[in-house]
């Protein structure tokens, strides 16, 4: 599905990421771990193109995309949630949603619909304008307004942040649901613990711009892997 | 996407406020106007239309052009080389509408693809417009035509023929037949405008306005929305730019000049930026204050520019949003009742959470 050889990015003349390699096959999801500063979210921009590489390469199923914009990135099937959810505040929910059909017009009404199935919590809220919504509930109308792009690879950046343990939960629950109706393919940047646990099927962890280690899920809730990782930012 | 006409709403009550007064200037102004304040009229609407255009592209593609008039300026002189060439005013409209956009969409290609920052755009843009100024100021030699129109340098092209009735050369307009074309013309670009903002194309650009990366990640080109914002906003500026010809059927290169360059800038940050009727009125408001100042004994030993530039510093300072957007607030902090509903739900939530802290 993905795969990234010796991915290399900068911030101006601070490099940040010092060759990345990531092979994520589909229907899988990938974790990757790591504390504030070590490059995760850079990654990730990186992947969905709003920040240009300065070495190596990416390929989504099969072909190179390593210089092509983020908007095509995302009408070839790839679907970003930032870090801090970035709905439209002015917009009320159903809006936020409808804009994010760019070109897939054709199937509106029947995508709304079905997104609306897999986020019931949605339906009641749907006048409301994105600023009045509590945190969680943004972070569901992210989620939800990138399905409705249709992504078959989906982005995640640290979805838990600042989130009530309920709507975690549900978050946790319809992922795993949309991986086996869908097929869809995650790649997951967090610092909780637990959430990346419950979810991945893999780990990598990063520190300093560079995949140091990869863990299995089990491994996570080993207490020397729990200690190891919190003394690791240091 | 379907318009609902929701009279509960006070921004469909503002835009039927807006017609009405539009409709009252078509109807009303030639009963009262004499010829002559027919014809200021006549250049208020094309000044408008210019404050439109830039209100447009910056207020709600976020695009500071410092170089509008330069859309201006080649709208008059397509208009005007048209019409001199053609002998009917027909095509040389459609010229004045057309040479600007395809000038704008080429500019906005290298622009909006070559990723240009805000600063940096508007410094281009500027430029573009003083280097035609500086060419059209060198073109008084006879060598300098386009068909048998003569560019005339820095004197200008006089006489230049104004608007007929569709194909009937010689049946030209009188004054109060160029008004109403002016008024009916601006009300179709203001309400084409409000039109195109509802659209899908309108609410993607304005969503690129409030956030680039996140219009990009969600499968928006941006650089192609922006390019087309832009060209938009050159047509309506040159359709402005044929008005202001058919105004005094005089055009010189002063409309590439630094000062109306700069003037537009000031009419749209004081009528308010993010409105589309505030850019209008700061354009009237502003050219009625110049010819003011301009008739009263006191401009003996006050400079013009002098007020202009205190009033440019109170508003940057004290009413940075612009007039139309603080009043709008001012009224919603004193009249209750034109809040919406949701706002004033919160206003009554936020009331009652202080009351039980």
């Amino acid at each position: 599905m993905l795969m990234v050889r010796g991915l290399k990015a900068a911030y101006g003349r601070i490099p940040i990421l010092h060759g990345i390699d990531l092979s994520v096959g589909e229907g899988e999801i990938v974790g990757i771990l790591g504390h504030n500063g070590m490059g995760k979210t850079t990654l990730l921009k990186s992947l969905i193109g709003l920040l240009r590489p300065t070495g190596g390469s990416i390929e989504l199923k099969g072909r190179d995309i390593t210089r092509m914009p983020a908007f095509k990135r995302n009408l070839n099937g790839m679907g970003y949630v930032p870090q801090g959810r970035d709905i439209f505040p002015n917009l009320n929910v159903l809006d936020n949603l409808r804009i994010a059909f760019a070109m897939h017009k054709v199937e509106e009404e029947k995508i709304l619909e079905e997104t609306l199935e897999i986020f019931p919590r949605l339906k009641p809220l749907l006048e409301r304008s994105g600023r009045v919504l509590s945190g969680g509930e943004q972070q569901i109308l992210a989620l939800a307004r990138c399905l409705c792009g249709s992504p078959s690879l989906l982005l995640l950046d640290e979805p838990t942040e600042g989130i009530q343990p309920s709507i975690i939960e549900e978050i946790i629950e319809i992922l795993q649901g949309l991986c086996k109706s869908r097929n869809l393919t995650i790649i997951l940047v967090e610092q909780n613990l637990d959430f990346i646990a419950s979810l991945s099927q893999r780990v990598h962890i990063i520190q300093r711009g560079r995949f140091t280690s990869e863990v299995s899920p089990a491994q996570l809730s080993d207490a020397q892997m729990i200690g190891e990782f919190i003394g690791m930012g240091g | 996407m379907k318009i609902a006409l929701n009279l509960e709403d006070w921004s469909t009550r503002g835009l039927i406020l807006v017609g009405l007064a539009m409709l009252a200037l078509l109807f009303v102004g030639p009963q009262i106007f004499d010829l002559f304040v027919l014809l200021k009229v006549i250049l208020l609407i094309s000044t408008a239309m210019l404050a439109l255009s830039l209100g447009f592209i910056w207020g709600f593609g976020g695009i500071l052009c410092f170089g509008q008039s330069v859309f201006f300026g080649l709208g008059g002189y397509a208009y005007a080389i048209g019409v001199i060439n053609i002998g009917e005013s027909t095509v040389p409209i459609l010229l004045s509408v057309l040479v600007p956009a395809a000038f704008a969409m080429m500019l906005g290609y290298f622009m909006f693809y070559g990723r240009l920052s805000d600063i940096y755009l508007a410094v281009v843009t500027l430029a573009v417009t003083l280097i035609f100024y500086a060419f059209m100021r060198s073109t008084s030699g006879e060598e300098y035509h386009i068909g048998s129109a003569r560019l005339m340098g820095f004197n200008g092209i006089s006489s230049i023929p104004g608007f007929n009735w569709p194909g009937f050369p010689d049946s030209p307009l009188w004054p109060d037949d160029i008004y109403y074309v002016s008024v009916v013309l601006l009300i179709l670009v203001y309400f084409g405008l409000r039109y195109l903002l509802r659209t899908h194309f309108g609410r993607v650009v304005v969503a690129i306005r409030e956030n680039e990366a996140r219009a990009e990640y969600l499968g928006y080109d941006v650089r192609f929305y922006k390019t087309m914002t832009f060209t938009v906003g050159a047509a309506v500026a040159g359709l402005a730019g044929c008005l202001f010809v058919n105004f005094n059927n005089f055009i010189n290169p002063d409309v590439f000049a630094l000062g109306l360059a700069a003037q537009i800038i000031m009419w749209v940050l004081i009528g308010g930026v993010g409105t589309l009727v505030g850019p209008m009125l700061g354009s009237v408001a502003l050219q009625m204050l110049y010819n003011w100042l301009g008739t009263q004994k006191f401009a003996d030993f006050l400079n013009t520019y002098l007020v202009f530039g205190a009033i440019i510093l109170v508003f940057v300072l004290a009413v940075p949003q612009g007039l139309l957007p603080s009043a709008r607030a001012l009224a919603l902090r004193f009249l209750p009742w034109v809040r919406s509903q949701e706002e004033q739900e919160t206003a009554a939530r936020a009331r009652e959470s202080a009351g039980n802290g």
